[in-house]
């Protein structure tokens, strides 16, 4: 089943001026594959992942997402995409229940379509009492789950994570992955960066960036081999310090 | 369509939620328009006139009276002197003091030429000017009156013949400044309001960082921008009405034109404004660098629009560029509505350029927003 790929990326690069922040990667995402890309602060996980959901244009190389190219096809990528960034990315000003109506409303699903998401939604993230209440109001890790849902609402073929656990407590973390688990059984697929090398385990495979290039890309379990050491922790380290 | 609906209603939604805006929006507008149309005026009142009066006579006596029954003058100090005067006209006790020399009477009834000297503090050239219009006024139906007593006391074969003018002054035939000013200040409040509100809109999202959600969504781009900018088109529209209401019951500033032509031009103004604070919001990352982008912008509007100073007595330059200045058409367009009852064939030039600024305006700002980093 894992046999197609939805992400395809060959020497992309992006400078900013004489800047080189992304160095010519090359990798590829299966279909229904959680994809760990992880790096470094700086090392430039977000700019790469940027270059792919379409809103930064790449300097060379060529990439395709769901099938379309990253210079030409930015629309027709976006269709097929979800995304949550780092900052927290839904109305604070909204309640619950607005922020998943409107964010269907753009994406074109129809009256229908939204109550029934909806209802789906706030049933399964437990969030039925508080549907009416402010976003605002919610503790961070409802407010991440919340918009890991939203970044799912129009079924994309992928969904772009960008360090989606920062600064949740362990409990919700765990309740997060198994809806990441959930999401990459139904076959979408999961591209993730994050800085909490437990999550990486979690990972189908992993990528390790350094200073803008791929260093390292296997399962986790082939990465322990082949740097000798039993945690992802040790492997990210070495690979890292150079 | 839809997709443009469910922006409008989510901004719609945030607007009216935001308890601090909302007072912002719609109080101090109305505030403004109360304050600032009895604060700005070009009538002087209480000026503070002084005299000299060496002659001394019964005719001398009678211009003093004129200008004490006068409502514009505070009541008259007398000097004794040229020089003590011109010391108070120096220390800014009065504001101005007229000089009646000797033998007034006697030159007026042998027909001789004399002259009152009128003497304005000056620093303030505008007040200075209508003061002085106000002391020779006083000065000149007075020296008709008793010239004509004069003829017919001496019975004198001679006649005055001078050519008289007679002023009418049309459209605002009372010359009330409020008449004058209301609507003109009308018009800053809408262009301002929809302008920083326009202009932080989006800015606003980019600094939280809803936009960058926002533009990976497949959402075009004329469907995001006319969904974020329709309601601030509704705000502006709403304040117009509120501020013709206001204009009306407060100021009872007439209406003479088309309600109709007047609201069909404001729609297409707020759309050259709304552009305008699209554009600043494209070019800017904090809601701190739109205002201060908007308010440098809306200080020369304000300033070169013909609302405090007229634009005829501009260089020719600064004519030359209020043609870029939006808030000049519209000062123009309400003033011919309200006040002259100016048709569509009238105001049909000004419209067409305001229409043709919009559509520059909006195309600049629909060009320059990019769903891309």
């Amino acid at each position: 089943m894992k046999t197609q790929n939805v992400i395809q990326v060959e020497g992309l690069t992006k400078m900013f001026g004489d800047f080189t922040a992304v160095n010519a990667i090359t990798f590829e995402v299966k279909k229904g594959e959680i994809f760990g890309f992880l790096g470094a602060n700086g090392a430039g996980k977000t700019t790469a992942m940027k270059m792919l959901i379409g809103i930064s244009s790449p300097t060379s190389g060529l990439a395709k997402v769901a099938g379309f190219d990253v210079y030409k096809e930015t629309e027709s990528i976006k269709k097929n995409i979800g995304y949550m960034s780092q900052k927290f990315a839904l109305y604070d000003d909204l309640t619950v229940k607005e922020n998943i109506t409107f964010f269907g409303g753009i994406y074109g699903l129809s009256k229908k379509q939204i109550n029934q998401k909806r209802s789906e939604l706030v049933e399964e993230l437990g969030l039925v009492d508080v549907t009416n209440s402010l976003v605002s109001s919610l503790p961070l890790g409802w407010k991440q789950k919340l918009a890991f849902s939203v970044s799912l609402i129009h079924n994309p073929k992928i969904v772009f994570l960008d360090e989606p656990t920062g600064g949740v407590d362990p409990i919700t973390r765990r309740q997060f992955w198994e809806m990441i688990y959930n999401a990459a059984h139904k076959g979408t697929t999961i591209f993730v960066t994050t800085h909490y090398m437990d999550e990486a385990e979690y990972c189908d495979r992993v990528s390790i960036m350094v200073n803008g290039k791929i260093e390292a890309l296997d399962t986790p379990k082939k990465l322990k081999e082949q740097y000798k050491t039993d945690s992802m922790n040790d492997v990210f380290l070495k690979l890292a310090r150079g | 369509m839809k997709i443009i609906l469910y922006i409008i209603k989510k901004e719609f939604k945030q607007i009216f939620r935001n308890k601090g805006m909302l007072p912002i929006i719609f109080i101090l507008p109305i505030l403004q328009l109360v304050i600032l149309s009895n604060a700005a005026t070009y009538e002087i009142k209480n000026i503070t006139f002084g005299y000299v009066d060496l002659d001394n006579t019964k005719t001398s006596r009678g211009l003093i009276e004129k200008f004490e029954a006068s409502n514009y003058f505070n009541i008259s100090n007398r000097f004794s002197s040229e020089k003590e005067a011109s010391n108070n006209l120096l220390k800014g006790a009065i504001d101005a003091y007229i000089y009646i020399p000797n033998y007034f009477e006697r030159d007026l009834q042998k027909h001789k030429i004399n002259s009152v000297g009128v003497y304005v503090d000056a620093i303030d050239g505008a007040a200075a000017g209508v003061i002085n219009v106000y002391i020779t006024q006083i000065i000149q139906n007075y020296s008709r009156t008793i010239t004509a007593d004069f003829i017919q006391v001496s019975d004198a074969v001679q006649k005055p013949n001078i050519v008289d003018s007679i002023p009418l002054f049309w459209y605002n035939q009372t010359l009330n400044y409020k008449t004058f000013m209301v609507p003109g200040i009308l018009v800053l409040l809408v262009t301002m309001i929809t302008l920083f509100l326009s202009g932080m809109n989006i800015v606003r999202e980019k600094e939280i960082g809803t936009l960058e959600q926002i533009n990976v969504t497949p959402i075009k781009k004329h469907q995001f921008i006319i969904g974020k900018l329709f309601p601030f088109w509704v705000i502006g529209m709403g304040l117009l009405t509120i501020g013709l209401i206001l204009a009306k019951i407060i100021f009872n500033v007439p209406f003479v034109g088309n309600l109709v032509l007047l609201y069909g031009y404001t729609s297409v103004y707020i759309l050259v404004v709304l552009g305008m604070g699209l554009f600043i919001s494209n070019f800017t990352d904090t809601q701190q660098q739109a205002m201060f982008i908007a308010w440098f912008f809306i200080v020369i509007f304000i300033l070169m629009s013909g609302l405090f100073t007229p634009i005829e007595s501009m260089p020719q330059w600064a004519q030359w560029l209020t043609e870029f200045n939006p808030i000049r058409y519209f000062v123009e367009i309400i003033r011919m509505l309200m006040l002259k009852g100016s048709g569509f064939m009238d105001i049909l030039p000004l419209a067409l350029k305001t229409l043709a600024y919009a559509v520059v305006m909006n195309a600049l700002a629909v060009w320059s927003y990019k769903k891309t980093i």
